[in-house]
C-alpha cells in the first residue's frame, strides 16, 4: 500500500456524523460537579456520622425527613442528590468498558449503563412524586 | 518492491496498570463503581421513607452494621479521590481571561477547595439546625 | 558543537549506563526485540547524544529519526522507560544509574528501531483544516494585513506552539484503542485556528469535532498535557472544544441545517 499517495491527493470532503454524547455529557458533567462538591459531606452524614451516632439521629429522623421530602423544594433536591451521580457514575462505567477492551456490543452497553441510571431516576421520582404533599 | 513491514504492537487490556498515571486514571473513573452503589443506597432510603416510619427506621439501624461503616469509609475515600481529581482538571475547562492574560489555574483550584469546605460546613450546619 | 569547552567532569569518565533499545529491522524481524547497550555517562548527555554514540561506536544500524537537537523540529520522539519523551529533552542524569528502555513512540506502527510511521497522524492533522479560512467577502490583499490585539492573539497561541512530535498520541491511550480517534495535537491545533480572530472556519471544523471521532472519543485522560514538550495542553482544548461541541448540539437542536 502506499501511505505517501493519499496525503499528497486532494482529501475528498468526509461525511461527518454529529455524535449525541453532549446529552450524556452534560449530565455526566453535572452529576461529577455534584459528586465532587457533595457527595463527601452526603457520606459522612448519612453513612458515618448519623450510624455512629456522632451526630443525634433525630436530625435524620422519619418525621423530618419525609416532611423535607414531600414539600415543593425538598423534592426536587432529593431526586438531584440521589439521582444525578448515577448519570455521572454511569457514564464514567460506560467509557471504562471500553478502555477495558471490553467492545462487543457497544450499543448494547449504552443501553444498559444509561438505561439503569434513568431507571433509577423514574424510580426515585416516582416514589418523591407518591409522598408530595402539596 | 518495498521493504516496508510496519509492526503493529498490541495494546493489552492491562495497559492501564503499566503506566502509574493511567493507574490513577482508572481509579478515578473506577470510583464510579463505588459511588453508584452509595446512591442506590440513598435511593433504597428514599423507597423505604416511603413505606413508613417503621421502614425507615430499619434503614437507617442497617447503615450501622459494621459492613456499612466500613463501606461508608471507603466511599468517603474515593468520594474525596474524586474531588480531588475533578478539582485538579477543573482549570482545563475554564477559559477566562483577565486583562488579555490566562486566569491562573491555581486561583481556579484554590477557588473550588474554597467553595467545597463552605459547602461541606453549610451541609453540616444544615443538618444540625 | 559549540566552540565552548565542557567542563572537565567530562574528560574521563569510566561510569557506564544501560541503554536497552527495541530493535526492529522489518526485512529479518518478524517482531521487535531488546538489545542492549552500554553507554558512557556523563551527566550532560541527553539521550539523543546516547543514541548518537550507540550510532556512531556500537552499532550503526540502530536507527532513529531527529534533527535539530533542541527540542523544536519535533523529531526523537520515543518512549523512555514507558514514558513518551523527546531525546533531546530527556537527560541521562535523570535516570543513572537504572537502565533506560527505549522503545518506538507508542500507539503508532513500527517503521524500523525507534522510527515510527506517523502517516495516521499527518493525516489527522491535514484534515482539520489547518489553516486560516477567512470570511468569503474579506478584503482583498492589497488592503494590509489583518490586525490582531495581543488579546486576540493570546486566546490561541498557547495551542500554536506544537511541534508535532506526536508524544501526545504516543500518551493517549483513547488512541491506542480505537485509532480513529482524531487526537490531542490535531484537536489543539483546530482549537489554534478556531480560536484566531482572523479565521471563518470554526463552523467547517465544529462538523469534525461533533463527531464521535472528534472529541467524544476523549475521556480526560490527561497524560498529552502532562508529556506535550511545548506546553501546549492539548487536553484543555479539548475540554474546551467539548463545551463548544455541546453549544454547537443545543442550537442544532433548534436549528437543524
Amino acid at each position: 500500500m502506499n501511505a505517501q499517495q493519499t496525503t499528497t491527493n486532494q482529501l475528498p470532503e468526509k461525511k461527518y456524523i454529529r455524535s449525541h454524547e453532549p446529552i450524556f455529557w452534560g449530565l455526566f458533567g453535572a452529576g461529577g460537579m455534584l459528586t465532587a462538591f457533595l457527595t463527601p459531606v452526603m457520606v459522612l452524614v448519612t453513612g458515618l456520622l448519623i450510624p455512629l451516632g456522632l451526630i443525634d439521629a433525630e436530625h435524620l429522623s422519619y418525621e423530618k425527613l419525609h416532611q423535607f421530602v414531600s414539600s415543593w423544594y425538598g423534592a426536587p433536591i432529593v431526586l438531584v442528590l440521589v439521582a444525578l451521580p448515577l448519570w455521572h457514575t454511569l457514564h464514567r462505567i460506560f467509557h471504562s468498558l471500553h478502555d477495558l477492551g471490553i467492545k462487543r456490543g457497544r450499543d448494547w452497553q449504552q443501553v444498559i449503563c444509561y438505561g439503569f441510571a434513568f431507571a433509577v431516576s423514574v424510580f426515585v421520582f416516582t416514589l418523591l412524586l407518591q409522598m408530595l404533599s402539596l | 518492491m518495498s521493504k516496508r513491514k510496519p509492526y503493529q504492537r498490541e495494546m493489552n487490556n492491562d495497559w492501564w496498570l503499566k503506566n502509574a498515571f493511567y493507574s490513577k486514571y482508572m481509579i478515578r473513573e473506577g470510583s464510579s463503581i463505588l459511588i453508584t452503589v452509595y446512591s442506590l443506597i440513598l435511593a433504597w432510603g428514599v423507597f423505604r421513607l416511603s413505606q413508613g416510619e417503621e421502614a425507615f427506621n430499619a434503614w437507617l439501624s442497617a447503615l450501622q452494621h459494621p459492613i456499612s461503616i466500613i463501606f461508608h469509609l471507603l466511599v468517603l475515600l474515593i468520594a474525596l479521590y474524586h474531588t480531588i481529581t475533578w478539582f485538579s482538571l477543573a482549570p482545563k475547562a475554564v477559559d477566562l481571561y483577565i486583562k488579555g492574560k490566562p486566569l491562573d489555574a491555581k486561583f481556579i483550584v484554590a477557588g473550588h477547595y474554597i467553595s467545597f469546605i463552605i459547602v461541606t460546613i453549610f451541609c453540616l450546619v444544615l443538618i444540625m439546625l | 558543537m559549540s566552540a565552548q569547552t565542557m567542563p572537565t567532569q567530562q574528560a574521563v569518565s569510566d561510569k557506564v549506563i544501560e541503554v536497552e533499545i527495541l530493535r526492529y529491522r522489518p526485512e529479518q524481524d518478524e517482531k521487535p526485540f531488546p538489545q542492549l547497550f552500554e553507554v558512557p555517562y556523563s551527566p550532560d548527555m541527553s539521550i539523543l547524544e546516547a543514541l548518537q554514540y550507540i550510532k556512531d561506536h556500537l552499532d550503526s544500524t540502530v536507527s532513529f529519526r531527529w534533527s535539530c537537537r533542541m527540542a523544536i523540529c519535533g523529531s526523537c520522539g520515543l518512549m523512555v522507560n514507558n514514558v513518551p519523551k523527546l531525546g533531546c529533552k530527556a537527560f541521562l542524569r535523570d535516570y543513572y544509574p537504572q537502565k533506560i528502555k527505549l522503545e518506538a513512540l507508542a500507539n503508532f506502527p513500527i517503521e524500523r528501531d525507534l522510527v515510527v510511521d506517523m502517516g495516521d497522524f499527518i493525516k489527522k492533522l491535514e484534515e482539520i483544516k489547518p489553516y486560516i479560512i477567512p470570511a468569503t467577502d474579506d478584503k482583498c490583499l492589497s488592503e494590509g494585513t489583518y490586525k490582531q490585539t495581543p488579546e486576540q492573539m493570546e486566546k490561541y497561541k498557547q495551542y500554536s506552539m506544537c511541534i508535532n512530535c506526536g508524544l501526545c498520541y504516543a500518551a493517549c491511550p483513547q488512541y491506542g484503542l480505537d485509532s480513529k480517534f482524531t487526537g490531542p495535537a490535531a484537536l489543539a491545533l483546530l482549537a489554534r485556528y478556531n480560536r484566531d480572530s482572523r479565521d471563518a472556519g470554526s463552523a467547517e471544523r465544529m462538523k469534525i469535532v461533533n463527531q464521535e471521532e472528534g472529541v467524544w472519543s476523549c475521556t480526560f485522560v490527561g497524560y498529552c498535557s502532562v508529556v506535550c514538550p511545548k506546553g501546549v495542553d492539548p487536553a484543555a482544548a479539548i475540554q474546551l472544544l467539548k463545551v463548544e461541541s455541546s453549544k454547537d448540539y443545543l442550537i442544532g437542536m433548534f436549528k437543524p441545517d
